[in-house]
């Protein structure tokens, strides 16, 4: 076992994992943060995508010890004081979700994109998100609801 | 899934990584892990330790040499390459290229040493590498030595690297003024290359002086399509197509669920022309 201290949505977490312990596995049974899902569990899907120092990472193929002394955030620490996230919201009001499963992970992804990239083409949208799996096929109103962030 | 049991250890510095390395044969160097870990996951590789390498900062980013070669850490990773301004104008196919590696999260973690160490004959960067003829720096227990991408790949997950030798940087040489391609064939979006061409080519004249044509996934390494080089070296821009008929030559790709042997021939013939056609209009 490794004790490691790893910074979750501003809040400094320690904890004692064994070094082959996947992130998404520390965030979710460890601190009970359950919002970032596990899907393929193979880099594929991309539900379980959370920000590694502000970058959109892939929490199934993070080993918890890489981001020791680093800052995770996951779906749970977007809101501020019981406010959605305008992303969450536009989510919301553009019905960009069916089951809600590739939610989080999504919404995390889109964040990040427009992060690096404000004012994204519908096409640059789709290339950006290509690493997050819809089976609902909710694509489109995925990318509406990223546009209304990013026009807004 | 979770990987086997493995011991693991953070380097502080390069030496340290390789004594530590030296010390056991079965460490495997962990970069951004995003060739690794999908195998430790499956069990398909289980290391008895890990040698993290991944805080290593003094081996990420990009320099400009004076001279003819853009010098690039390991650990610098696919979204740095992408979007990185000297990679962008002195290697514009390297840029375009790290851009198409996986997805963006995959490109947020993963790095051009590990990509390289990995020897995936289906990975974008080992092409690139060895159609610019890159010069990988390893180094280990007796210094540092340069091997170029052509003696580097050796075989289906194999390279000249030894079990105690780490890549601290990679040289490519600046193409500035040649046109370029890569075209990347794939079923879905963030799949490997099913077959990627890389074309450089400079012309002179309305003609075409020199190409270099790399393979993706058309073998146990990535290769050069040495027979459509020859066939277009000065030659005129109307046989293209003749000279991409000869990519498949001295290829044995591989078969597998999305494509047969004689399929990835066929895309390996189709996508040069096409390759060599779109650098030549750029």
């Amino acid at each position: 076992m490794r004790s490691i201290a790893i910074t979750v949505n501003g809040v400094r977490r320690e904890l004692d994992v064994e070094p082959r312990q996947l992130l998404v596995y520390a965030l979710r049974e460890q601190l009970g943060l359950t919002g970032t899902n596990v899907g393929c569990d193979t880099t594929t899907c991309g539900a379980c995508t959370v920000h590694l120092d502000g970058e959109s990472v892939k929490s199934c193929t993070v080993l918890a010890v890489q981001a020791d002394g680093r800052e995770v955030t996951t779906i749970e620490g977007l809101q501020s004081n019981g406010d959605l996230h305008e992303m969450q919201r536009a989510f919301h009001e553009n019905h960009a979700l069916q089951c809600g499963y590739c939610t989080p992970g999504m919404i995390m992804a889109a964040t990040s994109l427009l992060k690096e990239h404000p004012d994204p083409s519908d096409e640059e949208i789709r290339y950006g998100l290509e690493g997050n799996l819809c089976r609902c096929t909710g694509y489109h109103n995925i990318v509406k609801a990223v546009q209304a962030v990013a026009g807004a | 899934m979770i990987p086997a049991r493995f011991d693991y250890e953070v380097a502080e510095s390069v030496e340290h990584a390789i004594e530590l390395l030296d010390g056991n044969d079965d460490a495997k160097l962990l970069a951004g892990g995003h060739s690794l870990l999908p195998l430790m996951k499956l069990r398909l590789a289980r290391p008895a330790a890990l040698v993290d390498i991944g805080r290593l900062s003094a081996l990420a980013g990009v320099s400009n040499g004076s001279g003819p070669l853009l010098r690039i850490g390991a650990l610098t990773r696919h979204h740095e390459l992408a979007n990185d301004p000297l990679v962008q104008e002195h290697c514009p196919i390297l840029a375009y290229t790290a851009g198409l590696v996986g997805d963006r999260q995959v490109r947020h973690r993963g790095t051009i040493g590990g990509s390289l160490a990995h020897g995936d004959p289906a990975g974008d960067l080992a092409t690139i590498a060895l159609t610019l003829d890159a010069q990988i720096v390893a180094r280990g227990p007796n210094g540092e030595r340069t091997i170029d991408a052509a003696e580097f790949f050796k075989g289906f997950y194999e390279t000249a690297l030894a079990p105690n030798e780490l890549i601290t940087e990679v040289r490519i040489p600046k193409t500035e003024a040649a046109h370029w391609s890569y075209i990347k064939f794939r079923r879905r979006a963030l799949d490997w290359a099913t077959v990627g061409v890389a074309a450089v080519v400079e012309s002179a004249n309305g003609g075409i002086e020199a190409a270099r044509i790399g393979l993706t996934n058309m073998g146990p390494t990535p290769l050069r399509a040495t027979a459509v080089e020859q066939a277009l070296a000065g030659a005129s821009t109307d046989s293209v197509e003749a000279a991409a008929a000869k990519a498949d030559e001295g290829t044995s790709p591989p078969a597998d669920s999305f494509a047969s042997a004689d399929f990835r021939r066929h895309l390996s013939r189709v996508l040069t022309a096409r390759a060599v056609e779109e650098a030549l209009s750029r």
